[in-house]
């Protein structure tokens, strides 16, 4: 029985390590200038600190220190108005060597190339993400995450594209394009057109979500082979983190993605000089460039590398979900302006008819600071857990979420309390509010990241449609819980496992659940990723006035 | 000599105007011996190669501390010295001189990061009067068209550049005349001049057809009056700025095109002399190319009498020695320009190379071949440099293969990023096409100096200002300009301009930052590449930068005592222009392709929608017979000749 074997030492021993967050290897900075420097590039460093509001436990990191390294090479005769970027990320290990390298040797080749009209950026960030992050907020002199960055001393102007490269083995036998970004953001498709039409002409093969594209369309198998490659984008859309490094040049209009080299079993090789060759022929091509990436698609999905889905055609699919709130929403209207049958009961009648705001407003304000404590307890009261309950930091935020989730269930009574008794009208009113809120929400939402909206439309607008105060309590409130924001995440968890073909059991998935919902807390005060604000602030509310609905006296 | 002027320290504005074209080469020039005597007997001289002995170096400064007094006579020190600031420090020579003369000279300097710079001078000079004389007609080495442009246009001063590429200051440290990406035009005109702004425009249009430039794209809407950043650098000391104009065009690409009529302003054209080394498949093929014309009034003879027009043109071009070079380190003017030389050019005065040798006293950077016997120092920018000199006027320089090819071979690899005393930077801030902010750093790497700059900067209307949010900042602290000049833009009539004179403290990097908003244009203000996004030109810094002369404490090592004890010397400080880079900003950009979906739709719903309405609407219906038959028609043909009516 060792040291480890009782959870809370461990969990102490594992805090104090992550809180030190000891480089145990970081990166050869020395070394890197030197080599660029070799290769005729200008060389610049920039280091950066951040502390995370709580700490990472997937990438045990709580204070983040470090030091980005980039070199530009100056294109012949260039007024130092454009610029590409071709970025790798230095992380301790060999977790992604093989890029850096593969880089450096890019940067030697192209050197001596002197077809060049953009400045050429050679990036090689530390902390993955953290780092990049730091370095486009100093490359554009903003910040909005708070991150604590030295100034760049070189530019090379507007960035017109950038690709970052995960290679962590020198031969690989296809390379994956990643596509999403922050929020859900998407490069232009002709980035993505470029890389494929790049591994044609090389004949490499190459991947979409980590799936192959199959031949047979018209089969089956093809069919649910190209679904499952769109499913699994509109997963990864809808989570509105950064996949790649590359997620987060998209904020800044820069078009982006991640190249990255996969090593399976397969006997056919593709070596890194192939590689090399892509990435010349797709540089050359973006070199040429006149203008930016503007003339294909910005939002689109994809079944296979050469197949897309555009916006003309899954809009439709979100407006028919939308309709339906907006229907039901028509309907209580004219219900309420209608006058009900006259009744002998005239005084009961006026009552009825003009319900009072407070009735309406109640219900609103009290489930918005539910949504408000949702969003600020979980890290603002994590020492407090940390102190009052056996856990880490990171469970601390976690637990405190589903626990305020939990307890805003609980509202119903609370806002009857407050407000007079409800009248037939009253929900009414109160429905009407809510569905045409949902309605304005989810519009909006599915306009900037469709996925995201689409799956809030699809779990979200039959219980915002059946919803009444009438309909059988029991039954309803477990379709609603059911279909309520968290249980939507813990199903996506489970469906994305299956999608990528790595089922879990209950157990793993619930860990797996956990960590995600730390992760896009992390990815909020990190990257400024908008999708747990809108989920604590806005969805969750817009849910509990539903749950309200059902529970209304 | 500028010596005169030591310990004389001038309000900035005049000082601004001393703005020496290239540089001052203050100099003191030059053989071992007498000029003649060393052309006489170069050969002795030329096998004592240029790596020098400590005793032959201070047998030299003997040497050119002794012929000093007499170089400042003699026709070699007019070389390019032209220190225009009053007209009685000028030095001119005392011979008598053609009506009209030309020179012509290379400076060959190898920098710092392993490139090479090239920069080519040609100087004309004509004792002639284009404003007073109605009309000019006879020319001789001066160029015709720009003669006339001159007296058309009552030009008094115009400085024209095309530039290709950024000049790399942390790389490559000062060049000896620097301009901004794209094409530069300022012109000072005569105070007779009525119409200014129409004059200007036109001058425009005719330099754009001389220079096959896209100068016609100058108008009112680039174009400012600096009150403060340009001064004229003739004789002449009316400086209302009225009369002056200046517009920049970052976008103007410079090609062949460019290069060829500005080879034909000169004397030689490209058969002879230096100029046969201009060959623009070679100087496109570099880091970095600008040529300029320079037409400014000088003062003739030492009282001013009279004044005489000079032109100078110029050409600077570094070269990439890792691209064209193959890991080998060396340079040859064959490897350059792919030609060499056999002769001067017949018509100039004096026609010579420099190479700069500072930086290889003993030989150990590089070696030079042939070796040349001539030796000169000057004062540029700042710093006191040696250069090896080949005269090409002597026909000794050719050697015996009749041919003059120099070459140079590296020993040690390349150095680090240099820290010029001045260098600035710009660039945009922000994300997202409503706001931005506009960046500018100033650098002051000076250890214990401040001194002050002046900015101008330009930009076009569709960035709106937010001039209360500007701020400069040195240090953490906030630094207020001592001036200001704002004049605010009016939508597509005129951009804002901006100067300042901000102190830069000593070792310190400066901040500008200004806000703005990007203008959503009418969509035929587009360019035809709206998405490559639109231009900002270059902001101008102008600043009288204390010399690395004067920074060299312990200076007086090899001086004579009695002047040394005060810092300030003739070089102790010199006058430096800096561009930022350009800027390229993206405005909000409508999808251009949706008016033209628009259109066909609307077009298509018209004309079938409306047209077909409209047409039901206005036509008149009336039932047409039946066409008759064949043989009626037949009969009525009969019935017609015969007079009576048809059927």
């Amino acid at each position: 029985m060792g040291l480890l074997s009782d959870p809370n030492r461990r969990r102490a021993l594992i805090n104090l390590l992550t809180r030190l967050n000891a480089p145990i290897c970081g990166m050869p900075v020395d070394w890197l200038v030197k080599t660029m420097q070799a290769r005729g590039l200008e060389v610049f460093t920039q280091s950066f600190s951040r502390t995370l509001p709580f700490p990472d436990e997937n990438k045990e990191r709580y204070m983040v220190k470090g030091t980005n390294v980039y070199g530009i090479l100056r294109a012949p005769r260039a007024p130092r108005t454009e610029a590409l970027v071709l970025s790798a990320s230095c992380s301790p290990g060999d977790e992604n060597n093989q890029a850096v390298g593969l880089l450096l040797g890019l940067a030697q080749y192209f050197r001596n190339q002197i077809y060049f009209a953009k400045d050429l950026i050679f990036l090689v960030n530390e902390h993955d993400l953290i780092g990049m992050q730091a370095w486009l907020e100093g490359y554009h002199h903003t910040n909005t995450t708070g991150m604590d960055w030295t100034p760049l001393h070189g530019r090379g102007g507007s960035i017109q594209a950038a690709l970052s490269l995960e290679l962590n083995s020198h031969v690989v036998t296809s390379l994956d394009l990643v596509l999403e970004g922050l929020n859900g953001q998407l490069p232009n498709l002709d980035l993505a057109n470029l890389f494929y039409a790049f591994c044609q002409k090389l004949s490499v093969l190459c991947t979409i979500e980590g799936k192959l594209q199959r031949n047979d369309w018209d089969s089956v198998s093809g069919y649910s082979q190209a679904v499952q490659t769109m499913m699994l984008m509109v997963m990864k859309q809808a989570s509105g983190r950064p996949w790649g490094d590359h997620g987060l040049f998209l904020r800044y209009h820069i078009e982006a993605a991640t190249i990255k080299g996969i090593n399976s079993f397969r006997q056919d090789k593709t070596d890194a000089t192939t590689i090399g060759r892509l990435l010349e022929g797709m540089y050359r091509k973006l070199n040429n460039l006149l203008e930016r990436l503007h003339q294909s698609y910005f939002f689109y999905l994809m079944p296979s590398l050469s197949n897309f889905v555009s916006i003309g055609y899954y809009m439709p699919a979100f407006g028919l979900l939308a309709v339906i709130l907006l229907l039901r929403a028509l309907d209580l209207w004219v219900q309420l302006v209608t006058p009900p049958p006259r009744n002998e009961e005239r005084v009961n009648d006026i009552a009825q008819s003009c319900p009072g705001v407070l009735s309406i407003l109640i219900p609103l304000v009290i489930s918005h600071l539910t949504g408000v404590a949702l969003y600020m307890l979980p890290v603002r009261f994590q020492e407090m857990a940390v102190e009052h309950f056996p856990v880490s930091e990171t469970e601390a935020v976690v637990l405190t979420a589903i626990a305020v989730y939990t307890a805003g269930l609980a509202l119903p009574h609370n806002t009857h309390r407050y407000s007079s008794e409800g009248t037939e009208q009253g929900w009414r009113v109160l429905k009407l509010v809510a569905v045409l809120y949902l309605a304005v929400l989810l519009g909006c939402t599915a306009l900037i990241n469709f996925s995201l909206g689409f799956i809030l439309a699809l779990t979200l607008v039959p219980v915002a449609a059946f919803v009444t105060p009438h309909v059988p309590k029991v039954l309803s409130a477990f379709a609603l819980v059911f279909l309520s924001p968290a249980c939507t995440l813990l199903f996506s968890v489970f469906f994305y496992q299956e999608l990528q073909e790595m089922p879990v059991s209950f157990q793993d998935g619930w860990i797996l659940y956990l960590s995600v919902i730390s992760q896009g807390i992390l990815d909020h005060y990190l990257y400024g990723s908008l999708v747990y604000p809108l989920i604590a602030l806005l969805v969750y509310p817009c849910w509990l006035l539903f749950w309200n609905i059902l529970f209304w006296k | 000599m500028a010596a005169h002027r030591c310990g004389f320290l001038p309000p900035l504005f005049i000082l601004c105007a001393l703005s020496v074209l290239t540089v001052t080469w203050t100099q003191e020039t030059i053989p071992l011996g007498s000029h003649r005597a060393a052309a006489a007997d170069s050969k002795p001289t030329d096998t004592k190669s240029v790596a020098q002995t400590t005793e032959q170096l201070a047998v030299e400064q003997r040497q050119w501390e002794a012929t000093e007094v007499e170089e400042a006579t003699s026709a070699a020190a007019a070389v390019s010295k032209q220190d225009n600031s009053s007209p009685e420090d000028v030095v001119q020579t005392s011979t008598p001189k053609p009506k009209d003369e030309f020179q012509e000279e290379l400076v060959v300097r190898p920098l710092h990061s392993g490139d090479i710079y090239a920069s080519f001078q040609f100087r004309t000079l004509w004792q002639t009067d284009f404003t007073r004389e109605r009309k000019v007609s006879h020319y001789g080495l001066f160029p015709k068209s720009l003669g006339q442009v001159i007296s058309k246009f009552s030009v008094r001063e115009l400085h024209i550049s095309f530039t290709q590429g950024y000049w790399r200051t942390m790389q490559w440290g000062q060049p000896f005349l620097s301009s901004p990406p794209g094409a530069e035009l300022w012109v000072w005109f005569q105070d007779t001049v009525t119409d200014v702004d129409g004059t200007w425009k036109e001058l425009a249009n005719v330099l754009s057809g001389i220079f096959c430039a896209s100068l016609n794209f100058i108008d009112s809407t680039n174009t400012v009056q600096p009150t403060a950043s340009f001064k004229p650098l003739g004789i002449g000391n009316v400086t209302d700025h009225r009369f002056l104009r200046y517009a920049t065009l970052p976008r103007e690409i410079v090609c062949t095109e460019n290069l060829t009529p500005w080879k034909k302003l000169l004397p030689c054209g490209t058969k002879a002399g230096l100029a046969v080394l201009l060959k623009s498949e070679k100087l496109f093929h570099s880091s970095f190319y600008s040529q300029a014309v320079h037409i400014r009034p000088v003062c003739q003879d030492w009282q001013c009498k009279t004044a005489s027009w000079e032109l100078r043109q110029t050409l600077n071009v570094v070269f990439d020695l890792h691209n064209s070079g193959q890991g080998k380190r060396e340079w040859s003017l064959f490897k350059m320009f792919s030609r060499t030389l056999t002769e001067a050019c017949p018509l100039a005065s004096t026609s010579k190379i420099y190479i700069d040798v500072t930086d290889n006293p003993e030989g150990e950077q590089f070696e030079l071949s042939p070796a040349t016997a001539l030796l000169s120092q000057a004062v540029v920018l700042g710093d006191r440099r040696t250069f090896s000199v080949y005269d090409l006027t002597q026909q000794i320089t050719f050697g015996t293969v009749r041919s003059l090819n120099v070459l140079m071979r590296w020993k040690s690899s390349e150095g680090d990023m240099l820290r010029p005393l001045l260098h600035a930077e710009r660039y945009v801030a922000g994300y997202g096409l409503q706001t931005g902010e506009i960046h500018t750093l100033m650098y002051n790497n000076h250890p214990y100096r401040s001194f002050p700059v002046l900015l101008l900067d330009s930009v076009p209307w569709y960035l709106r200002m937010y001039i209360h949010t500007l701020t400069v900042t040195s240090k953490g602290k906030d630094n207020k300009p001592s001036y200001i000049h704002y004049q605010p833009s009016k939508d597509r009539v005129r951009p804002h301009l901006l100067e300042m004179l901000v102190q830069l403290p000593p070792n310190s990097v400066t901040e500008v930052t200004v806000e703005f908003e990007r203008a959503l244009l009418k969509w035929t203000e587009y360019t035809p590449d709206p998405n490559h996004g639109f231009y900002v030109g270059s902001s101008v810094i102008s600043s009288l930068v204390p010399s690395l002369v004067a920074l060299d404490t312990n200076s007086t090592w090899q001086r004579p005592l009695f002047s040394t004890f005060f810092p300030c010397k003739e070089e102790s400080s010199y006058f430096v222009r800096v561009y930022t880079e350009p800027l390229l900003v993206n405005l909000p950009t409508p999808d251009f392709s949706m008016p033209y979906n628009v259109i066909c739709l609307t077009c298509t719903v018209v004309a079938v929608g409306y047209g077909s309405l409209y047409n039901l609407l206005t036509r008149t219906f009336q039932i047409e017979e039946p066409s008759p038959g064949l043989a009626k028609r037949l009969a009525n043909i009969i019935r017609r000749m015969r007079g009576v009516p048809p059927l």
